[in-house]
């Protein structure tokens, strides 16, 4: 089941195009990373998805809803946790938890139960009678997702959950992140981070300028950029022009006497060179195999600022 | 629950947490809600009063300088009450809570009402408190009872209209300092209104901008409720105005609001 669906997403801010023709679909029950530099659109498709601005053009459907004829509805089942905490810095940490209980409509006794469920749960509940402004940047960020699940909601939007948090509070928010998923929520996120996105999201979509350049799984992705190769190691010169010959288009390094093989990172790939090395009787002193990490495809993707590493499509 | 009870009962949430603000930091809210009005009672009275008394001749009616500007100083408050709900208001929207109330399931316009009602309440409580010290200083009003809930009736009416804009200035204001800005625009119209002197005193164009802004009815009718200076159309004249400024404030905060949303 799709939970979150868009057509040709398109909107400008006066002369600037900010999404040019976004189209997703992010099953439920999974995470879906959207990656992008600062200024891709990333914090745009959240504002557009979570009805806080209308789009230009184009068709969106999350939880089942149209975006653009029922927007309550969307609200109702959606859960949005931003950047930049919003929690209520005057009130305390359960006030906040309270405040979200009774706009949610539940009960009194209903409220408090679960406002002292989500403290526990998020480590909170030293700090419930505290306000945010005593709290440190992770339990701030841990208040503000408290907040948003107070509701129930079946999609919830991350909008660069672990910026700005140190390493130990990242992992945190990470493992929060997971279990979420695991109850069957469904969750899309934004972040700058490829390992971010590697570590969490089950297909990632690379925002650019406005457009979806790439989109797939983590591994997909690796596998779709050029730079992955096979490199093999031999023991003197003789044995490395006897490879370079029977190989054909390889880089070929005399001083280290290494051969690199352009390869897809597929086993398949690995196999047919070892098995004419093999069937030459070729001697290698050792292979190792290189696959490309995401910051690869990052920067080949995204190439039109960052040529330096020589790799564009 | 019906579409409107939900609008009622998330106002109501709305306008506790904006009580609960307050009560937060009490000393602040009172400082904040008191202190321009104390000053310019003092600085009316003890400082200029005497010339300024003087001058304008009236003392005639037997009433001292301080029974002529305190209904300016009460509408002063209510100016002043404004300014803070325009930065509170900032505040909040610079905060990212409103634009989290806004991908909630909510009724849209009790973000606004809640903090109309929260404003309305804690200007009508530093009213009373500002009144008490007016009369601690010597304000002797004349009114009987009808007349006192007449004349709080026509400052709620004004506080009223005055908040609303003031939530159109919080919504605009860019910062919070900005909020505080466009709000002067209501300070400034408090001076040149009968707050202090008789726009009969004044001169020219200011004279005649005095005579027909909508500060000078309101003053005016406070003025004859409280004290038994002859009304006239000034009654008639600020209510509508109240509810002239009431209605375009009201619908330029939600145009603001809604501006830019899905719906």
């Amino acid at each position: 089941m799709i939970m979150i669906e868009t057509r040709g997403l398109r909107k400008s801010f006066g002369d600037h195009v900010v999404l040019d023709g976004i189209d997703l679909n992010v099953a439920a029950g999974t995470i879906f990373a959207l990656l992008g530099p600062n200024g891709a659109g990333k914090t745009t498709i959240v504002q557009i998805l979570s009805t806080l601005i209308g789009a230009d053009a184009g068709q969106a459907r999350v939880a089942g809803h149209n975006l653009a004829h029922e927007p309550d509805a969307v609200r109702a089942a959606i859960g949005v946790t931003g950047q930049f905490s919003a929690v209520d810095n005057l009130l305390t940490g359960e006030e906040n938890l309270l405040l979200m209980a009774d706009l949610h409509h539940l009960g009194r006794s209903e409220g408090k139960l679960r406002a002292a469920a989500l403290l526990d749960r998020f480590d909170l509940a030293g700090a419930a009678r505290k306000t945010p402004a005593t709290y440190s940047g992770g339990m701030r960020r841990r208040l503000d997702l408290a907040m948003t699940l107070v509701g129930d909601p079946r999609v919830i939007f991350l909008d660069e959950p672990t910026t700005g948090l140190d390493p130990r509070s990242r992992h945190t928010m990470w493992q929060i992140i997971r279990d979420l998923v695991a109850s069957g929520v469904t969750i899309l996120l934004t972040t700058q981070y490829l390992d971010e996105a590697d570590e969490l999201a089950d297909r990632i979509a690379v925002l650019d300028q406005g457009k979806l350049v790439a989109q797939g799984t983590p591994d997909e992705l690796k596998r779709r950029i050029p730079g992955g190769h096979i490199r093999l190691q031999f023991a003197d010169t003789s044995g490395l022009e006897a490879a370079a010959r029977t190989l054909g288009e390889v880089v070929r390094d005399d001083n280290e006497l290494t051969l690199q093989i352009p390869t897809d990172g597929s086993v398949r790939s690995l196999r047919a060179v070892l098995d004419r090395l093999d069937h030459e009787a070729l001697a290698v002193n050792g292979v190792s195999v290189h696959t490309p990490d995401l910051d690869d495809v990052f920067f080949a993707i995204t190439s039109h600022i960052d040529t330096q590493k020589g790799n564009g499509r | 629950m019906s579409t409107l009870s939900f609008a009622l009962r998330d106002s109501a949430t709305m306008l506790r947490r904006d009580v609960r603000h307050s009560l937060r930091n009490l000393p602040m809210t009172l400082i904040s809600g008191l202190l321009v009005p104390i000053i310019m009672l003092v600085l009316f009275v003890y400082v200029f009063g005497g010339a300024i008394g003087a001058g304008q001749g009236l003392m005639a009616h037997g009433g001292a300088y301080i029974d002529y500007i305190a209904p300016g100083i009460i509408i002063m408050t209510v100016i002043s009450g404004g300014a803070t709900t325009a930065i509170n208001l900032c505040m909040d929207m610079s905060e990212g809570i409103i634009a989290r109330f806004r991908t909630m399931a909510i009724s849209r316009a009790s973000v606004l009402t809640g903090q109309v009602l929260g404003s309305l309440i804690r200007t009508m409580i530093t009213i009373v408190l500002v009144i008490g010290v007016a009369l601690l200083m010597g304000f002797r009003p004349s009114a009987g009872p009808v007349a006192w809930i007449a004349a709080l009736g026509i400052i709620a009416l004004f506080a009223f209209a005055l908040t609303w804009m003031s939530v159109v200035f919080g919504l605009v204001g860019k910062t919070p300092a900005g909020a505080n800005s466009l709000s002067l625009i209501f300070q400034l119209l408090s001076f040149t209104s009968s707050a202090f002197v008789r726009p009969d005193s004044m001169s020219g164009v200011v004279r005649w901008f005095a005579s027909y802004q909508p500060f000078t009815p309101v003053i005016d009718t406070l003025r004859g409720l409280l004290l038994g200076t002859p009304i006239g159309n000034s009654a008639v004249l600020a209510v509508a105005w109240c509810a002239g400024l009431t209605l375009i404030g009201y619908l330029w905060a939600r145009a603001v609001y809604n501006r830019n949303s899905a719906r």
